[in-house]
C-alpha cells in the first residue's frame, strides 16, 4: 500500500474519516460514505428507540466500514468514561473518539475533563482518539497520557469556518509523535486540503458532507481534497516569495 | 403471584413483575441485542450477565445503541 495511514495499531489506506452525523437518511449516508472512501466512521451512543427503522450499524456492516463510537454529549470525564464503556460493550471495540464538551453553544472541549477522561480510558485499555482544542500544550499532555492520536479542531463543530489557527495546527504536527487528525470545522474541500498540507495525518469531518446540498458529490470532493493535500505535503511545496521568479528562460 | 415493581427504563417508568432481569428490560425495547449495551444504576452490565442480573424496585436501566453522530 502506497503511503499507508497507521492509527492505533491498524493500517488504513484512506486518510479521510467521515462521521455519520447529520445525514438526512441512511440511504444518503450510505452513498456519501462510499463516495468518501472512508474506512472508519463515527457513531454516537443513544437510548434505544423502539420505533427506529433501520440502523446505521447495518449500513456500516454491509460496507465493511469500521465503527468508531464517540462520547458526544458528555460534559464530564465520568460521563465520557461511562459512555465509552457502554460503547465497548455494545459494539465490541475498545476504540473511542473522546469528546468532552464544555457547553452547548460552542461545543468546545473542556480541557480539564478531557485530559482526566483520557487518562482513565487509557488506563482501562481503550484506544483513545481525543477531540481537542487547537492547543499544542494540551495536545502534548494528551499524547503523554497515552492517547493513540490527537484530533485538534480547525474551528467549532459544525461551523464550517475551516482552520482558524493554522499556526497552532503546524505546532501540534511538529511536536506530535502520534497521528494528528484535523477534527471539526471543515467547510469545504479546500479546508481539508489545507489540513493535509499543514502535515495532518488525516481529516475527520461529517457536517460538511452530510449537510451539503449534494452529500455524495461533496464526499467525493473531500476524498480528492484529502488525497491531494497529502500528496502536496509529501511533494514539498515551493517557498512563498515576495517577488516573481520567471518560469520561462530569459530572452537572449 | 409475586408483587410488581416500578423500574425506570430509558427514563420512563415501567411496571414489571418482581422477578424480572436486565435481559427482560432490554427485550421490552428491542428484540435484537446486537449493538446494544445496558447499564443498571449507572454501571455497565456485561451482556453475559444480563439474564442473571435481577432488577429491584426503583432501579434505573439504560439501554443504548449506536446512532448517526459525530
Amino acid at each position: 500500500m502506497d503511503d499507508p495511514f497507521a492509527l492505533g495499531g491498524e493500517t488504513f489506506s484512506s486518510r479521510l474519516i467521515m462521521g455519520t452525523g447529520g445525514a438526512p437518511s441512511l440511504d444518503v449516508l450510505d452513498r456519501a460514505l462510499m463516495a468518501s472512501g472512508t474506512e472508519l466512521t463515527t457513531v454516537a451512543m443513544r437510548r434505544v428507540d423502539p420505533a427506529a427503522a433501520g440502523s446505521v450499524l447495518d449500513v456500516l456492516a454491509a460496507r465493511g466500514i469500521r465503527v468508531l463510537p464517540n462520547t458526544a454529549g458528555c460534559y464530564t470525564a465520568a460521563e465520557a468514561v461511562r459512555t465509552a464503556r457502554l460503547a465497548r460493550e455494545a459494539l465490541g471495540t475498545n476504540w473511542v473518539k473522546l469528546e468532552v464538551i464544555a457547553d452547548e453553544r460552542t461545543l468546545l472541549p473542556d480541557a480539564i475533563e478531557l485530559l482526566a477522561a483520557a487518562e482513565l480510558l487509557v488506563g482501562d485499555g481503550f484506544t483513545v482518539l481525543p477531540y481537542t482544542n487547537d492547543d499544542p500544550v494540551l495536545a502534548r499532555r494528551l499524547e503523554q497520557a497515552g492517547c493513540a492520536a490527537v484530533m485538534p479542531l480547525g474551528s467549532p463543530i459544525g461551523s464550517g469556518l475551516g482552520i482558524s489557527n493554522p499556526h497552532n495546527i503546524e505546532l501540534i504536527v511538529a511536536a506530535a509523535a502520534v497521528p494528528v487528525i484535523l477534527d471539526a470545522g471543515i467547510g469545504t474541500a479546500s479546508d481539508a486540503a489545507i489540513a493535509m498540507e499543514l502535515g495532518c495525518d488525516g481529516v475527520l469531518l461529517a457536517t460538511s458532507v452530510t449537510r451539503a446540498r449534494q452529500p455524495e458529490l461533496m464526499a467525493e470532493a473531500m476524498r480528492c481534497a484529502v488525497a491531494a493535500g497529502r500528496l502536496a505535503y509529501r511533494a514539498g511545496r515551493v517557498p512563498p516569495r515576495r517577488h516573481a521568479v520567471a518560469s520561462s528562460p530569459p530572452v537572449d | 403471584m409475586p408483587a410488581g415493581m416500578e423500574v425506570s427504563i430509558n427514563g420512563r417508568p415501567h411496571q414489571l413483575a418482581a422477578d424480572m432481569t436486565v435481559a427482560d428490560a432490554v427485550l421490552l425495547l428491542t428484540s435484537s441485542a446486537a449493538g446494544v449495551a445496558a447499564a443498571l444504576n449507572g454501571e455497565v452490565v456485561r451482556r453475559a450477565a444480563w439474564s442473571s442480573t435481577a432488577l429491584a424496585p426503583g432501579d434505573r436501566v439504560e439501554v443504548l445503541t449506536a446512532v448517526q453522530g459525530g
